[in-house]
């Protein structure tokens, strides 16, 4: 794979403020043809969080009866008008400021077709003059992708087709139900940076962490609030050509993700290298197949006729209005990665901490001196992102552990114990836990104590020790450890008992 | 007839290039609205148009470049609802309404063509 | 109290029901009478709502005999146009694909006249989707003009002004988008406002052009047209263009007078230059006589030109299609209205039910507008008419820093026979006055001023800058108590 080279593109000066050249960040080798690279851009679809719709007060509301959550205005009935949620505007504004936009004036524009599951026949959405403009996220690679716009829009119903295999084209007729339609959505696209799938799966992920951590989306792409569609093309490695691109739909996961822009990239580079070039058309990914499939083809491209929409007026934020949101945004996962990274954690750890939400817990038990490799540790391995903990109480067991108080084994499971205790709303300190339990926790002078005792009850097998051979030291190993297990009850930690056997001869 | 001020702004060249539209223009448009013409509509609206359009000859000529756009009359911004529900309960005379109706919801033909 | 006795406009009708002097019901039953005599003829409504209204009439009496004040409508009947929502009752916009359709709600405007205690007399008729000059594009049957059956009331709002110059209601609501209040009103001898754009609520009006849509009163008084005007006037908040801020009353200003005030003649729209052609010298005449009236009453008459107001029609027939265009997407068959049936798959059905359900000016109009929205002519045609739309605006602002309100003719001529425009850019040319203020959100008004070629009436438009209605009520009371003297 190439490495990151210079993207020439024409760039406006405020763009290059936004924008760092990683010649030097890693980039992932994908599996595509040697002498080819791959051009994605990404367009996201997010559900915002709001009670109502985009347009009408109906409710916003995944599931339910079809046609429950309905409205004279978002079912489109003659003489209905829509009016902006401003709710929506400030989550809309809220994730534009995470992405490092520009927010500005903005105008809502009419995209006109002909679709059963539009209620008026065209989409409220924004053209020239959406929302946010000119923003970027920065990937745990540190790579950065440039963010186009993310601008408002309102979602469309949904239609099922009803036929005798269920097949689109065997259908005998559809059916329409427009819970969906009118709900409102920021569609996100970014600038064609992405160079392979790993990395539009990171940009696709870290956007849905930053989606739910600002609470503008709830980023579920099993429930639909979450939509990802892949623009791709290819093009000889190095060069700066934009080559025909090809839209592909219909992909419901990451994994999906990663998959349907191996094969289309291929499918591409397999095309020129034949002599051929591929259609300038939208695909959709066949997860059961493993390959993209045409879509049904058009006589003529669509022409959307965009124009304002006359029944809206502009939304115009005030820069106070934009500065309160901006106050309101909690710390990003870029941040709190940092923060973990800071801290000692390799980036890919700290991506996975940050991953699964245990970020505050792990810091809030470094700040009480826990030591954070282990914490870290913890957090991947031993704790799910359901789990809620006491951020000073995981900081203490940590802290049990290290000092000798708790072997490892009882350490797990004295925090399994905690993560379901803080279930069921019974939370002891780990300590009173460790007691309950019988780990008593023994204080490393205790043991020092008793150890120093032993030793002075029994000078000659301390003596053989010390300065016998290898057989006689392995045997009074073997003495001296069982001797403490017996005055220790089997408490000790045999990791500790040999530290401080060994730092005594 | 006049010729066209600036290349950009006009239709197909058609036979008769007296009219700025031409019957082909007129069938694409009514497609894309989806209607239907029958040989005698396209053979009569094509020429109405064509004269409406001819009519609209004086402001293509103007040079308003620098003129912003009124898209409303008063420059109203941000107008805004709260995001609370208001209970509609409008599904059942919505389906009542409907010209073909099934499991509560709108049953029209198989609708071919990828969802946008 | 016999027929004859009762009285019938709408500010005596409310008087006298909120007094106990009056029934309701009587008042009712004397316009449905009148409906009787000659709406086989005239055919004004889509619907007439007998029933329905003297069941509301009949409420009214009961809350007035309990001592209420039923509000400043009490036991008027009123007509109101198809194209504007009313709950449960068929609403159709006078075309196919809508025949028969009924709402689940009320457009703001009909809450509003039923909240001031009016009476709905029926659903009046209207060229389809309010496309037209002379509601001969109606696809129930055409209106005629009571005064002269042969002639066109005008349109698109012919039923409701033929309602009231024929006696049916003495109010009636109608929408103005070109013309559509003003020029019927001046065909047919009554008063037609247009408010100030986003003064009333166009919620559940059913939309044609969105810019420019406003819906408005018809009556046979301007004090009836003031006190309509108050009631429907006002934010709503279902409405985005809606004006946030409180509507000063007008009917307080019915008699402010003229005196002092700066009245302009549009150079433009008074038979000179490129307009000049289609002016009935009649018209001309008594549009004149109307400036001499009000200097006669105190009022500074001079001649103003708003320049661009020439270049209206052009930008009106690019925007307001275009809108329509849209606007009128959702008639496609799948939720409600016409549907076609038997065709193979959706897109197939939605073409069908479309081409069946309009009529030909309907298909030109959105075809018209389709191609001033499409890629390749967007920027020369509705990105030029939006632009030539400031133009105006800014000439109406200079002319206002000069003159308080103009004056010109509302109709370039008097009522016309039916079929002889149909042509449809001779049929335009009907709305080259009243355009220009609809473009600019302008209120507008027209009062019956004399009469033209075979004794039919003459309209004369009076235009203001926005939210200038009070001001228009007095200058058209002096216009028509300059007229009743003149009739006299």
């Amino acid at each position: 794979m190439t490495d990151a080279t210079e993207i020439e593109q024409p760039v406006s000066s405020t763009m290059l403020d936004a924008w760092r050249i990683e010649s030097d960040v890693e980039r992932e080798e994908t599996s595509l043809s040697e002498g080819w690279e791959m051009v994605i851009g990404l367009e996201v679809h997010a559900e915002l969080a709001t009670e109502t719709k985009m347009f009408s007060p109906a409710r916003n509301h995944f599931g339910g009866e079809p046609n429950s959550n309905v409205h004279p205005v978002c079912l489109g009935l003659p003489g209905t008008l829509p009016v902006v949620n401003g709710k929506a505007v400030e989550l809309s504004i809220r994730l534009g400021l995470a992405l490092n936009c520009t927010v500005q004036r903005c105008v809502f524009a009419r995209k006109n077709y002909f679709y059963p599951d539009m209620p008026k026949d065209y989409q409220i959405s924004q053209y020239d003059r959406p929302l946010n403009i000119s923003g970027w996220i920065d990937l745990p690679s540190g790579y950065r992708v440039r963010v186009e716009r993310a601008h408002m829009e309102e979602d469309t119903g949904k239609s099922t087709h009803i036929g005798e295999s269920g097949r689109i084209h065997d259908a005998g007729y559809s059916l329409v139900d427009y819970n969906r339609a009118g709900v409102p959505l920021l569609e996100i696209v970014s600038h064609p940076d992405v160079r392979g799938p790993e990395e539009a799966k990171a940009y696709v992920s870290e956007l849905q962490q930053i989606l739910i951590a600002t609470a503008v989306s709830d980023g579920k792409f099993e429930e639909g609030s979450m939509r990802v569609d892949a623009n791709i093309s290819v093009r000889p490695a190095g060069s700066d050509e934009l080559r025909t691109r090809c839209e592909v739909k219909n992909v419901n996961s990451l994994r999906s993700l990663g998959r349907a822009i191996s094969y289309e990239a291929q499918r591409h580079v397999d095309l020129y290298e034949s002599g051929e070039r591929p259609m300038q058309e939208t695909r959709h990914w066949d997860e059961e197949g493993g390959r993209t499939r045409a879509g049904r083809s058009k006589e003529q491209a669509e022409d959307y006729r965009y124009f304002a929409d006359p029944d809206l007026v502009p939304v115009d934020p005030s820069p106070e209005w934009i500065e309160e949101i901006r106050a309101s945004l909690p710390v990003l996962p870029r941040e709190r990665r940092a923060g973990l990274i800071s801290h000692g954690a390799a980036p890919e750890q700290a991506a996975l901490v940050v991953e699964k939400g245990l970020d505050e817990l792990v810091s809030g038990a470094i700040e009480v001196g826990a030591d954070a490799t282990k914490a870290i540790n913890y957090a991947i391995n031993n704790l799910s992102a359901e789990d809620q903990l006491d951020a000073a109480a995981f900081g203490a067991l940590v802290k049990l552990e290290t000092g000798g108080d708790l072997t490892s084994t009882q350490a797990k499971a004295v925090l399994a114990e905690m993560v379901s205790g803080s279930v069921d709303g019974t939370a002891k300190s780990p300590a009173e836990i460790a007691a309950d339990m019988g780990f008593e926790a023994m204080d490393t002078s205790e043991l020092e104590g008793i150890i120093d005792q032993l030793i002075a009850d029994s000078p000659e097998q301390w003596e053989r020790f010390v300065n016998g051979d290898d057989k006689d030291r392995g045997k009074m190993q073997g003495f001296f450890t069982g001797q403490i297990m017996k005055a220790t009850k089997g408490q000790a930690d045999g990791r500790i008992v040999n530290q401080i056997l060994s730092s005594r001869r | 007839m006049s010729e066209a001020n600036g290349g950009d702004s006009l239709a197909s060249v058609s036979d008769d290039e007296s009219l700025v539209l031409s019957a082909e223009d007129v069938a694409k448009v009514a497609d894309l609205a989806m209607l239907e013409l029958t040989d005698d509509e396209l053979a009569t609206f094509t020429p109405q148009l064509a004269a409406i359009l001819e009519h609209a000859h004086d402001i293509e000529q103007l040079d308003v470049d620098d003129v912003t756009p009124t898209h409303h009359p008063y420059p109203l911004t941000n107008i805004f609802r709260d995001d609370v529900v208001e209970a509609a309960d409008v599904r059942d005379e919505a389906l009542a309404m409907a010209p073909d109706a099934e499991d509560n919801q709108f049953k029209v033909p198989p609708a071919l063509g990828e969802e946008m | 109290m016999s027929a004859a006795e009762l009285p019938t406009t709408a500010v005596d009708i409310a008087a006298a029901v909120n007094a106990g002097e009056v029934s309701a019901a009587d008042v009712l039953e004397a316009h449905l009478a009148a409906v009787d005599a000659t709406e086989s003829e005239v055919h004004a409504f889509n619907e007439v709502l007998a029933d329905e209204a003297r069941a509301a009439a009949a409420v009214i009496d009961q809350r007035i005999a309990a001592g209420e004040n039923v509000g400043p409508l009490a036991g008027v009947p009123i007509a109101v146009k198809d194209n504007m929502c009313t709950r449960g009752i068929a609403t159709t916009c006078s075309s196919k694909i809508l025949e028969g359709w009924k709402p689940p709600y009320d457009a703001t405007a009909v809450e509003k006249i039923a909240a001031a205690g009016s009476v709905m007399i029926g659903k009046t008729n209207l060229d389809e989707f309010a496309m037209g000059s002379s509601t001969e594009n109606s696809a129930f049957g055409a209106t005629k003009n009571p005064l002269d059956t042969n002639l066109v009331p005008g349109g698109s709002s012919g039923g409701s002004a033929a309602a009231v110059a024929a006696g049916y209601a003495p109010l009636a609501l109608g929408s103005d988008t070109g013309g559509s209040i003003r020029q019927p009103a001046a065909l047919c001898g009554v008063v037609g406002l247009k408010p100030t754009y986003g003064a009333v609520s166009r919620y559940g009006l059913i939309a044609f052009a969105s810019s420019l849509d406003q819906i408005g009163p018809f009556t046979k008084t301007v004090a009836d047209t003031a006190t309509l005007f108050d009631v429907i006037a006002g934010h709503d908040r279902r409405d985005s263009t809606s004006l946030p801020q409180a509507i000063e009353p007008t009917v307080p200003h019915l008699d402010d007078g003229v005196a002092g005030l700066r009245v302009g003649l549009i150079t433009e729209l008074m038979g000179v230059g490129e307009m000049a052609e289609g002016f009935e010298p009649e018209v001309l005449a008594q549009t004149r006589a109307a400036a001499d009236a009000l200097a006669a009453a105190g009022a500074e008459v001079g001649e103003v030109s708003v320049p661009s107001s020439i270049y209206g029609l052009s930008a009106y027939y690019l925007i307001a299609p275009a809108e329509a265009s849209s606007n009128l997407a959702r008639y496609d068959g799948v939720r409600y209205g016409h549907r076609e049936h038997g065709a193979a798959n959706t897109a197939g059905m939605m073409k069908a039910s479309r081409t069946a359900g309009f009529g030909p000016e309907v298909k030109r109009r959105v075809m018209l507008g389709t191609y001033a929205l499409s890629a390749g002519y967007h920027d020369a045609f509705y990105g030029k008419a939006q632009r030539v739309r400031t133009l105006i605006i800014n000439d109406f602002d200079r002319a206002y820093q000069d003159y308080d309100v103009l004056l010109s003719p509302t109709s370039p001529c008097v009522a016309f026979p039916f079929g002889s425009k149909d042509d449809p850019l001779s049929m335009y040319l009907n709305d080259v006055a009243t355009i220009p203020s609809n473009l600019a959100g302008h209120p507008a008004i027209s009062v019956p001023f004399g009469t033209g070629r075979d004794d039919l009436p003459v309209g004369v438009q009076v235009l203001g800058p926005l939210l200038s209605e009070a001001r228009l009520m007095a200058v058209s009371a002096v216009l028509e108590a300059a007229n009743g003297e003149a009739a006299a």
